[in-house]
């Protein structure tokens, strides 16, 4: 019966957040039936260390395991698919910073984004799809993400820099044709 | 404020997690400067359609089913206390004379497999807190810090010392949860490896000296001392975790 009840407890804290539990490994893992199976595992993960649990902020909580199981997942996947390299001077941008137009939100702009958020390394992915996504604070992110307020801070910088630069650019690209 | 200083903090300006004073500055360099106002324009739109509910992906219906019969059979797997039936009971008085025998047996058995079922928690916990990098709730290389932290949380005090002298740095402690109880487990540093120092009150008060056991490659060195069970684990060969549990005991 108190095992019963620990399920019962279980389930009212971390079901909930299954929505942002997928959100988050569909991002990372970048494909659906990868994301299924890391979310399953870090349920299961979750009921396991659930007696450790104290918090009340459950989403926090489960989007670390979340996080953990998705590296886990990729880095046992690494030898199928190669690994993303980060160009430091591609990725960084001039330093120039983009020009805004009004007419930036477009139907397509979507589908580019999207790609965009895709191709960024998973550490820049995770910051933007954990902030600008799920929306939780930097202090969140820091705990979530294991890295230092100022690591947060610099990282989502960089990522939307990124994501600013290929949107303006590639829009660019496409007027001309 | 430059405008270079001002572009690297745009993306928390938006997010409103700048302190007072530099929001105030960059708002002062805004109100000035018109590129850096359109960079936060760019800022502000690349939120906007970040935040489309098209980019946020949807779990597919059946994957709650999936999960919630996953943890029944997880829950299942484990074993479960029965609560006694009494026909059984019955029964298995009369039977009681055949039962004295194969009794004793059993009871070995059952304990040899509790002690394993224990080592495999352990060594469980252990690569749980390599594998998932767990926080370390109580952050101190202090055992009078550790330790009344541990007698409020779990109330009993744990053995804690601090040996960084002797090359084994306390990193300090968490809650974990083992053998169907909250449970202290500290952690040390020994060159790149780490060592959990496992801890609960015990059955008794017997006192058992430290015994080494082996498991799918971590040594567990366990032990029993005023009234607590100990055990020791770590990837570290077995002469230094051995050393290790000899200075916690010295």
């Amino acid at each position: 019966l108190r095992d019963t009840d620990q399920l019962a407890r279980f389930e009212q804290a971390v079901l909930p957040h299954l929505d942002a539990a997928y959100n988050l490994a569909r991002w990372l893992t970048r494909n659906d039936h990868d994301a299924e199976d890391a979310v399953q595992e870090a349920y299961l993960r979750a009921f396991q260390f659930f007696g450790s649990f104290h918090g009340v902020e459950g989403r926090a909580w489960l989007l670390a395991i979340v996080r953990n199981t998705c590296y886990t997942l990729l880095e046992r996947n690494r030898s199928r698919q190669p690994a993303a390299t980060f160009d430091e001077e591609k990725h960084s941008g001039s330093g120039a910073v983009p020009c805004p137009e009004a007419q930036l939100l477009r139907q397509e702009e979507q589908l580019l984004l999207r790609q965009a958020l895709e191709e960024l390394p998973p550490e820049f992915r995770e910051v933007i799809v954990l902030r600008d996504l799920e929306g939780l604070s930097y202090k969140e992110i820091s705990d979530i993400s294991r890295i230092p307020l100022g690591t947060v801070m610099s990282r989502l910088a960089r990522a939307r820099e990124r994501l600013q630069l290929v949107l303006t650019k590639r829009l660019g690209s496409e007027e001309k044709k | 404020v430059t405008c270079t200083n001002v572009v690297h903090l745009l993306p928390a300006y938006s997010d409103g997690e700048l302190d007072l004073v530099r929001s105030l500055e960059v708002e002062q360099h805004l109100r000035d400067c018109p590129a850096c106002s359109r960079a936060l324009e760019g800022q502000l739109a690349l939120r906007t359609a970040l935040a489309d509910a098209a980019l946020y992906h949807r779990p597919p219906g059946h994957l709650r089913d999936r999960i919630r019969s996953s943890l029944r059979q997880a829950r299942r797997d484990r074993p479960v206390r029965r609560v006694i039936p009494w026909r059984p009971l019955a029964i298995a008085a009369a039977l009681a004379v055949v039962a004295v025998l194969s009794w004793a047996a059993v009871r070995m058995l059952s304990v040899a497999s509790a002690t394993d079922l224990v080592t495999q928690e352990v060594v469980s916990g252990h690569a749980r807190f390599l594998l998932l990098d767990l926080p370390v709730q109580v952050k101190s290389s202090d055992q009078h810090e550790v330790k009344p932290w541990f007698n409020r949380k779990v109330g009993f005090a744990p053995t804690v010392k601090d040996l960084t002298r002797e090359g084994f740095p306390l990193r300090g402690g968490r809650l974990e949860y083992l053998n169907n109880q909250k449970v202290a487990e500290l952690i040390y540093d020994r060159h790149r490896h780490v060592i959990n120092l496992f801890e609960w009150p015990a059955a008794d008060q017997e006192a058992r000296d430290p015994h080494a056991l082996t498991l799918r490659g971590y040594h567990v060195i366990h032990w029993t001392e005023a009234g607590l069970e100990l055990w020791a684990v770590s990837d570290l060969n077995e002469a230094e975790l051995m050393e290790f549990v000899r200075l916690i005991r010295s």
